[in-house]
């Protein structure tokens, strides 16, 4: 995207972007902040789908053909941990970046040097991560979840390098919340009130307390690993007094607030993009407010749903189980509003309306298997299976991921100032579509029938899901570098997007010039018509 | 100017968001002894508690009889035999029983070992109350060395009606390590 800041004709007031490699290693520009984050956020996801890719390869038949099963389970704990870490974690943070500034009417983030620490602590965080693979033992080989004591005591040497790059990305994260919970309650425009915010702004700050709140707690979780595995501690060795099951509730209490965390942002885009091409305002917005809050709150207190099978009593699964399906509620509210949005509308299909109707559809199927993993005596039957793989994965490739790609295609006009190949993009997201339910859905399959999650080997019975499954992950990994192909075009050159760009679109960041100028709103914009904030 | 005075509330509004972090840190570490207690109180992961003694005679019920039976269990890389004398008991609630588990040490080396308790069903572990345990305590056993230990209960007349047989399970820890680097550091 530098060709577009280049563009930028210089101003007296304000300095244009500094020149070479320095310009990006010293930035605190938000635009540029922003850039560099999803950049970094796509490389990670090529990573990330690379190891994915010989997942599937080795699965694709029955038996060990290609990798041993060492190497294996490393590779299903670093595509883990570098898709949630690695890829939609930063790409969130990326998108927040560009827009929240943008949407809010505020000339950049409100703390724009810690902004540039909290990029730039990521790349060192996964070359570490990414380095024990080729460390004396491997890498990580425990599940992205790194359960004690088989991560304490039987986890290969390179758990420190592991844990030290954790605690990297944590501070990462806390840092990019912070400055973005800061921005937003003390830069909007003059006049801008809380309510009267886009969706993603709304979703984004939801978001940023979740994280608050429990990166801190995953910091603490892996410095008591630390703890067992060099100062003699016993926090998850019974030998020593310890619980190896206050692992899995210390762990869980900060995983289950970060798959909302990965979701959150999604359903703030989404929220941008079908009022834009249905060309209605969104439905309900105060109930999708309120909704978001309700899943945030309730993040917090359904955790032990991950871990029904560990021996809880029975008024524990039933309050965890009932809990856990209190959450359909808020989030059926959402989708009632994007379908009640759509209604009526004068719908056209763009490529990042079509991921958003796409993203609706398919996580709403990882919504529903979600609620049937809740119901606490089947779980027992599901858990630890494919089914569960499937499950996740719907919610966070057709959800998460989709959402960053409608994301992309729909403020990328805005960003490069040109419009991209619309035959393209359509193209990519008809093979992406294909790709993730040939991938995903035979999943459900093998796991109610029983196939468990994380072996590199399998029984013959399973063999013709998993060779459907290897086929439609090959053809979605490789639909990706299209989508490379066709952002890298855009950044080129392409049709001249106009300031508006989309017919439909509302709010704050469309008032401004295609491409976006390199300071925007140094001086505050004069809401006339405050409802244009939000969409 | 308006624009420090932005500023300035954005860094105290961050200061206070760094409470928050280190506070959530804090309470990640609150959690363990916060897990501790919840467990003790409710007995959910079938933990007994310490070493009991009674306050009060404890009421005998003669019409009430209830299984328990022992497991003896070695954690992974644990060489000592480790097996309950008995394998289950008859006993009468409020009544105090005793039994004893042997061990023996056939490893080259010296080891010194710690058993953790657990009971099922979980509910029944505040029930369980012993009065001596060789769990209180580490056992150091030479090479080739072998050991009755002594364990003395008493069930509590307050056990749930339902409940009729209990499991005690024992599993053994090599902690000879744990131990050694402990007076290392010391």
């Amino acid at each position: 995207m530098s060709a577009v800041i280049e563009e930028h004709h210089h101003d007296d007031h304000h300095h244009g972007p500094a020149k070479g490699i320095m310009r990006w290693v010293f930035t605190t520009n938000h635009k540029d902040i922003g850039t560099l984050y999803l950049w970094f956020s796509f490389a990670m996801f090529l990573l990330g789908g690379s190891f994915a890719l010989v997942i599937r390869a080795e699965l694709f038949q029955p038996g060990l053909q290609i990798v041993e099963p060492e190497f294996f389970n490393q590779m299903t704990t670093m595509h883990g941990l570098i898709m949630v870490f690695g890829a939609v974690m930063p790409a969130f943070v990326g998108l927040a970046n560009w827009l929240v500034p943008m949407m809010i009417g505020a000339p950049d983030m409100a703390l724009p040097r810690m902004n540039n620490y909290s990029f730039w602590i990521l790349p060192f965080a996964f070359t570490m991560l990414a380095s024990t693979l080729l460390m004396e033992g491997g890498g990580p080989n425990f599940g992205w979840t790194f359960y004690a004591p088989l991560s304490t005591e039987q986890g290969p040497p390179s758990t420190t390098f592991f844990i030290f790059a954790v605690h990297l990305m944590g501070i990462s994260s806390i840092m990019g919340s912070i400055n973005v919970i800061v921005t937003i309650l003390n830069l909007r425009a003059p006049g801008l009130t809380l309510m009267q915010m886009p969706l993603f702004v709304w979703t984004w700050l939801i978001t940023a307390f979740l994280l608050i709140a429990v990166m801190p707690v995953l910091a603490g979780v892996v410095t008591m690993m630390l703890m067992d595995i060099h100062f003699g501690t016993a926090f998850f060795n019974a030998g020593g007094g310890g619980d190896p099951v206050l692992f899995q509730h210390v762990f869980w209490f900060f995983g289950h607030p970060e798959v909302y965390i990965m979701i959150l942002p999604a359903f703030g885009v989404v929220s941008a993009i079908i009022p834009t091409f249905a060309r209605k305002r969104l439905f309900g917005y105060a109930s999708m407010v309120y909704a978001t809050s309700s899943i945030a709150f309730l993040s917090f207190i359904v955790w032990a749903h991950h871990m029904f099978t560990v021996g809880m009593p029975l008024a524990g699964e039933l309050y965890f189980m009932y809990a856990t399906m209190l959450i359909a509620i808020p989030t059926g509210v959402k989708v009632f509003n994007w379908v009640a949005t759509m209604w009526q509308g004068a719908m056209t299909f763009e490529t990042p309306m079509l991921f958003a109707i796409a993203f609706v559809i398919l996580f709403t199927i990882g919504g529903l298997s979600g609620l049937m993993l809740a119901i606490g005596p089947a779980d027992f039957q599901y858990h630890d299976t494919y089914f569960v793989v499937a499950h996740f994965h719907y919610v966070l490739v057709p959800g998460s991921v989709f959402s960053i790609m409608a994301a992309v295609y729909y403020w990328l006009p805005k960003w490069t100032g040109n419009m991209y190949d619309e035959a393209l993009g359509k193209l990519h997201f008809w093979l992406s579509f294909v790709g993730i339910n040939v991938l995903f859905f035979p999943q459900h399959f093998v796991g109610l029938a029983g196939m468990p999650r994380r072996v590199p080997d399998y029984n013959l019975q399973f063999a013709d899901y998993n060779m459907v499954s290897s086929v439609g992950a090959f053809l979605f990994g490789f639909s990706q570098l299209l989508f490379l192909f066709i952002v890298i075009k855009c950044v080129r050159g392409g049709v001249k997007a106009t300031d508006q760009v989309w017919e439909g679109a509302h709010g704050l960041e469309w008032t401004i010039a295609s491409p976006a100028p390199y300071h925007t709103f140094t001086t505050p914009p004069d809401l006339k018509d405050i409802s244009e904030a939000h969409g | 100017m308006n624009e420090s005075k932005q500023i300035d509330s954005a860094k105290r509004g961050a200061a206070k968001l760094v409470l928050v972090v280190v506070g959530m840190f804090g309470f990640g570490f609150a959690l363990v002894p916060l897990y501790d207690i919840i467990c003790d109180v409710t007995g959910l992961n079938g933990k007994t508690s310490g070493k009991y003694v009674s306050e009060q005679t404890l009421q005998i019920d003669e019409e009430r009889s209830v299984t328990i039976q022992f497991l003896a269990n070695n954690n992974a890389n644990m060489p000592w035999e480790f097996r309950p004398v008995s394998r289950s008991l008859e006993v009468t609630p409020g009544k105090l029983n005793a039994t004893e588990f042997y061990v023996k040490n056939p490893a080259k080396n010296s080891i010194t070992g710690q058993a953790v308790p657990s009971v099922t069903p979980f509910r029944a572990a505040q029930y369980l109350h012993k009065t001596e345990c060789f769990c209180f305590e580490q056992q150091i056993l030479a090479s080739g060395e072998s050991m009755q230990m002594p364990l003395r209960f008493i069930i509590d007349s307050d056990l749930p009606k339902d409940i009729t047989k209990l499991t005690l399970s024992y599993t053994l820890y090599d902690i000879t390590e744990q131990i050694s680097g402990d007076l290392a550091a010391d």
